[in-house]
């Protein structure tokens, strides 16, 4: 029999054969179990009080490099207080205690002898609120590279014209280099400070609600942008938004709080499609399917 | 926080599921009667009534669409309402089935009986008797449950074979059955096929509540 075939035919991971040409579909996000990126950041343990009051207890989870992990959890949980852990950002909070470890790249970045400047260089972070310094759109991205010593117009321009890029504003920009950021849109303020991380290359980037001050247009662009971004970086979002954080990430850890606001700890941390579709945790249920409480 | 709006209307399409199901189990009964006492009526009654099972189906669809749509289910909720979608679609094909076999009767209504029918309806009777099992397990979210009725396949099976050789018997013997046999070949297999379908709910049974794919009804060939 004459052997037919079919332009752009794909054979997929289990050896069938799919029909026609290819439609450009993505995979579909691993399971926890069958996770072959390694670990970028090692929560062992790890706490947070404000003065003698606990806010979250015992959180250890394994963060994998370019995946997007989700913090998700109501209000008062520590999730927030966790993630200002990942870069030393609770130095920053005269009260606050941290306790355990955080391993980036298997050092533990709350370590005296570790500058926690090094650590932010290495994890940048975005908030919840655009925060532009009220200088240029290209004095904005070309800030944290001129601290850390490049200087002359044609490295500068080449850093924010690509940390622009990467933040799918360049297009929308090019021409408005000089204008103050603050005149931009709120969903193109929060995608400039997106850039302004980008523009320093760090590793990991720490994202605080980076869309409940938008628009739902420009969550999406925002969202479609992590996903973007995660070929390059690694990301940790904390959303009060299930929804987004069932679009957006690989891993999902829930969180909750004892009693209110007091002792937040982890109560699941999983791939994401298995958190939305069949959690472990009855309290997880509760919560993602809107009966918590 | 509680959504009880959104909990009744996901009770309302479970609700409208087993309706649905009480509408198969009716045809499949009466299919089975209709042969046996060759009414033909009956047999009309059947074929009319499956469009009513048809758009229950959509209706079901719609709703389940509705919810999603709009209330973003996520885990048992969200499993709930895949799993009505997938046991519409095999009760709809089941009512399908039903239909098939009342389209037979009204083929056989003129003809003399080829014998008289006792697997025929004792397969109908299995088939029902799971069907209903299976939307028990449903509504008592039971895993176990659904998992024994998969067994009662088994025997639906066997019956099918020994009405297909009974049949065949019959054939060789006397060409002239040939026509009535087949027929009657096709009524075992479309009940064979019920059986086969209730199978699929039992799965989807097992996925509700233990949120995984277990596949019950593997072949034995």
């Amino acid at each position: 029999m004459r052997e037919t075939t079919i332009p752009g035919k794909q054979e997929s991971r289990d050896g069938a054969q799919a029909v026609g040409v290819s439609l450009g579909g993505l995979p579909y996000r691993p399971a926890h179990s069958a996770e072959t990126a390694p670990v970028v950041l090692r929560l062992d343990k790890v706490g947070v009080s404000y003065g003698n009051v606990p806010a979250v207890n015992d959180v250890s989870i394994d963060i994998y490099k370019n995946r997007i992990t989700a913090l998700i959890g109501p209000s008062g949980c520590g999730k927030s207080s966790i993630l200002r852990c990942l870069n030393r950002m609770n130095d920053l909070i005269h009260s606050a205690r941290v306790t355990g470890s955080v391993y980036l790249d298997g050092v533990d970045i709350n370590s005296d002898a570790v500058d926690p400047v090094q650590v932010r260089r290495h994890v940048g972070m975005v908030f919840q609120k655009p925060n532009p310094f009220p200088m240029s759109v290209r004095e904005n991205v070309a800030f944290g590279p001129k601290r850390q010593g490049t200087s002359g117009r044609g490295p500068l321009n080449d850093i924010v014209e690509k940390a622009l890029r990467s933040a799918a504003l360049w297009d929308e920009v090019a021409d408005k280099m000089a204008q103050s950021g603050t005149a931009l849109s709120g969903g193109q303020q929060q995608r400039l400070c997106i850039a302004r991380v980008l523009a320093v290359r760090p590793e990991i980037i720490l994202m605080d609600e980076p869309c409940s001050a938008l628009d739902p247009v420009a969550t999406l662009k925002i969202e479609d942008l992590m996903r973007e971004l995660a070929r390059d970086y690694t990301i940790v979002i904390v959303t009060h938004n299930m929804q987004q954080a069932a679009r957006v990430s690989d891993y999902t850890a829930f969180m909750l709080a004892s009693e209110h606001g007091v002792n937040g700890q982890l109560i699941e941390y999983g791939a994401t499609n298995e958190i939305f579709t069949n959690p472990k945790d009855k309290r997880t249920e509760d919560y993602i399917t809107g009966r918590f409480g | 926080m509680t959504r009880t709006a959104f909990e009744r209307q996901l009770l309302a399409v479970q609700e409208d599921m087993l309706v649905m199901a009480g509408m198969v189990e009716t045809a499949i009964e009466r299919g089975v009667e209709a042969l046996k006492t060759r009414n033909v009526n009956l047999a009309q009654q059947i074929i009319e009534d499956d469009l009513k099972i048809n758009r229950k189906r959509y209706e079901t669809e719609d709703k389940c669409l509705e919810l999603i749509a709009t209330q973003q289910p996520l885990a048992s909720d969200l499993r709930t309402i895949v799993s009505v979608l997938h046991i519409t679609v095999d009760l709809e094909r089941m009512g399908d089935h039903a239909e098939g076999i009342a389209k037979i009767a009204l083929m056989l209504a003129d003809e003399p009986p080829l014998k008289p029918y006792i697997d025929i309806p004792r397969m109908a009777q299995v088939g029902i008797e799971m069907l209903m099992g299976s939307l028990e397990a449903f509504k008592d979210r039971d895993p176990a449950r659904a998992r024994a009725i998969c067994d009662q396949d088994d025997e639906v099976d066997a019956l099918y074979e020994q009405v297909y050789r009974e049949l065949l018997t019959f054939m060789i013997n006397d060409p002239r059955t040939i026509q009535r046999a087949t027929y009657l070949i096709w009524t075992a297999h479309n009940l064979e096929r019920i059986a086969d379908r209730v199978t699929n709910i039992c799965e989807r049974v097992i996925y509700l509540v233990e949120g995984h794919i277990e596949e019950l009804n593997v072949s034995k060939y």
